[in-house]
């Protein structure tokens, strides 16, 4: 990650409109979103959002202390650097023939990918991993020809047992 | 007992202590109009001639009574109508709960007659807002939006309500409604951090806000000066907060403040804001505005803090409470080469603009109603000019006195917030300050306020022109006045005589007085047009983004 980027986790009311004010916010503040996941908890009431963002202590305070003024949102924290585990999931098409797939099944090994579809004419591939390894894959595939690429964007959880809770 | 969701929307208002509520009726709240009917002796609804006025009435009326504001619109348009009034309610954080209808949830999102998407077009201008789609959840969301809009920072919250929602029925509970209580939850660090940079200080200085008045913090303010021997100056939210002639008291900040005020402001090393969030028409250019200076910001907002100038040390929380204990933590302290300084400041002749006292001009008209009122009479204004022009020369004596559109700066508003304040001030004599840009803007509400008889005088200025505008382009754009001359023809005494009240036009001097007479004799709202002159100024003035070293103090 570059040294301005930060990953932001939330818990949010499991509600219809939560996630636009959310993002509604970033867009009227001026403040980027890199990417967004969000799915809900274990708890059916909350929605967890995780928020890959960037920018200096200025935007990074302010995107705290905007956000924790919602309503909607019941706790929100930056995730550390050290002591995240951070994910990605990556799929990706590619429209090639047999014949051009040399050198295409050792980088799905080396990276530990997978094969998800396999047909005559296409090869879709899934990997998962933090961003610098799903965006390595992407560059080295570049050159075979990528017909589709959908990412999930970040989403983080604590190592140990700390966890996100809100009084 | 089963009750219909109108009926509930009702009976929470009651419970809430609603007894005022604004609004327009139409289709998609005819049900809760109907329980307003069977209600009007526990609510007295005013019926406005558009949904904006209702929206800056009971903008108004919160700002005064210090309660919640309550408006109501029907869907569409009617929602539509509220989004100026809501907007001004979320830059000025008044506690307001506006409460729309929306076509029934089957015929949401189909584009049917009337239909809105309310609350997403609300979305950035409310504290929180909701659409009810069940019944058995309209009484506690209803409560809620009332809690929201108190809670902490006040402000709007939307209540959309789908007409077949108003129709079912579920079972009602009474509850009691939440107040907000507050206490400290700084540290002993936190205030021993104030602590330390207020006895370093050489010249500190009190900038009171807005939550100043929102907190009822008057007393503890001057406490704190007291104890520091510290002005007070104050933003234009702040003003009424202490009284115009305590000695300690400077006056309005900002581009255009009182000459003392950012003056003293400028030289001070140590400010000390108050429930403010330090608005760029308050600090001009924020580098300059900070050289040489450290900020102890109290605010109950943490967002504020450090958003637009930095803080050294920041206290969070309700504004009385931490000033309390700040008080408390303090040490008397005399200052005796600043308040030297300040008198300096105070009794420089820059400090002593005036305009001419043998003509009729904004100063003189003002000061001369300012003469005739009560001192506890609240007192309206418009945006523009004449705004500014009340904000410098009238002087408030009465915490929450003082309506007027701050960070929206809405032409239209006084009509509106002029009827909201009188009726929040039990129907007393209510003074609105307008100019013909901004009354032409909403003066449609002459009608209801001649229906409700509310004793308001409305003091136009008139210059036939967008003063303020004009103003700027007479210092910045090369006097190519485009489109700030009006121009029109119309007659505003013979408008006032066709919606059922009293006007009178006074274009000198000698006519004042009989007219100022003639409207605090009138039982009934009254228009007082004053003649001014296009090319009168607020002095003094900072440019945007400029510095105390660029102010204008005569033209």
């Amino acid at each position: 990650m570059n040294p301005d980027e930060f990953v932001l986790s939330m818990l949010v009311n499991n509600e219809s409109g939560v996630l636009t004010r959310v993002s509604g916010l970033f867009a009227r503040r001026g403040f980027n979103i890199d990417s967004l996941s969000v799915g809900v908890t274990q708890d059916p009431k909350l929605s967890r959002i995780t928020i890959s963002a960037s920018g200096d202590d200025y935007i990074k305070n302010q995107i705290l202390r905007q956000l924790e003024k919602l309503h909607d949102v019941k706790i929100v924290e930056i995730m550390p650097n050290n002591g995240t585990v951070l994910r990605e999931l990556v799929l990706i098409k590619l429209n090639i023939a047999h014949k051009d797939r040399a050198g295409l099944m050792e980088a799905v090994a080396v990276f530990r990918a997978k094969v998800v579809d396999f047909t005559n004419d296409s090869v879709t591939l899934e990997i998962t991993g933090e961003r610098s390894k799903c965006d390595a894959f992407v560059e080295y595939l570049r050159p075979f020809g990528i017909a589709e690429l959908c990412r999930t964007g970040l989403t983080a959880i604590s190592r140990g047992s700390k966890t996100l809770k809100y009084k | 007992m089963n009750i219909s969701g109108a009926g509930t929307v009702i009976r929470v208002l009651i419970e809430e202590g609603v007894n005022t509520v604004f609004g327009y009726p139409g289709g998609a709240v005819l049900d809760i109009y109907d329980e307003l009917y069977k209600h009007s002796e526990q609510i007295n609804h005013i019926t406005t001639c558009h949904e904006q006025g209702a929206a800056h009435a009971a903008d108004a009326y919160a700002r005064v009574s210090g309660k919640v504001g309550v408006v109501i619109a029907t869907s569409g348009p009617g929602a539509t109508n509220l989004v100026t009034g809501i907007a001004n309610a979320y830059l000025d954080s008044t506690p307001l709960v506006a409460i729309t209808g929306n076509v029934s949830c089957s015929s949401i999102g189909k584009d049917s007659f009337q239909e809105v998407d309310i609350t997403g077009v609300t979305m950035p201008i409310t504290k929180h807002n909701f659409i009810v789609k069940d019944v058995t959840r309209l009484a506690d969301t209803l409560r809620e939006a009332f809690a929201i809009a108190r809670k902490g920072r006040p402000g709007p919250v939307l209540v959309d309500i789908p007409k077949d929602i108003q129709k079912s029925f579920c079972a009602y509970q009474p509850k009691k409604p939440q107040r907000p209580t507050y206490r400290n939850e700084n540290g002993k660090e936190d205030f021993a951090k104030a602590v330390k940079l207020i006895k370093a200080c050489k010249r500190p200085f009190i900038y009171a806000g807005g939550g100043t008045l929102v907190s009822g913090a008057s007393q503890k303010l001057l406490a704190l000066a007291e104890k520091i021997d510290a002005p007070i100056g104050s933003s234009m939210m702040g003003l009424t907060a202490v009284r115009h002639d305590h000695p300690r008291f400077l006056g309005m900040t900002g581009m255009h403040g009182k000459y003392a005020a950012i003056q003293s402001m400028a030289r001070a090393d140590l400010i000390i804001a108050v429930g403010t969030r330090f608005s760029d028409r308050a600090t001009g250019n924020k580098t300059e505005f900070i050289r040489g200076k450290k900020v102890i910001h109290i605010d109950i907002d943490p967002s504020e803090i450090s958003k637009n100038i930095p803080a050294f040390v920041s206290l969070i929380g309700d504004v009385k409470v931490v000033l309390s204990e700040l008080v408390e933590e303090l040490p008397a302290i005399q200052r005796e080469s600043w308040a030297a300084e300040l008198d300096a400041i105070r009794n420089s002749p820059d400090s002593r603009l005036k305009m001419p006292e043998n003509s009729l001009n904004p100063e003189t008209a003002i000061r001369a109603i300012n003469k005739k009122a009560d001192p506890q009479t609240v007192v309206c204004t418009d945006v523009g000019q004449h705004q500014m022009w009340v904000a410098q020369y009238y002087n408030f004596s009465r915490p929450r006195g003082f309506v007027t559109s701050g960070g929206l700066g809405t032409m239209g508003f006084g009509m509106g917030a002029a009827m909201g304040a009188c009726l929040a001030d039990n129907g007393r004599k209510t003074l609105l300050f307008t100019s013909d840009g901004s009354f032409h803007m909403n003066m449609n509400e002459m009608a209801t306020a001649v229906s409700h008889q509310l004793p308001i005088i409305i003091v136009m200025m008139n210059n036939n022109a967008l003063g303020m505008v004009r103003q700027w382009q007479t210092l910045f754009f090369g006097k190519r006045y485009a489109h700030t001359s009006l121009g029109r023809k119309t007659d505003y005494v013979k408008l006032a005589d066709a919606f059922g009240l009293k006007g009178c036009r006074v274009s000198s001097l000698p006519e004042l007085e009989p007219a100022i007479e003639q409207a605090f004799a009138a039982k009934g709202p009254f228009l007082l047009e004053l003649i001014i002159d296009q090319d009168d100024k607020v002095l003094p003035m900072i440019p945007p983004d400029g510095t105390v070293s660029d102010i204008i103090l005569e033209v």
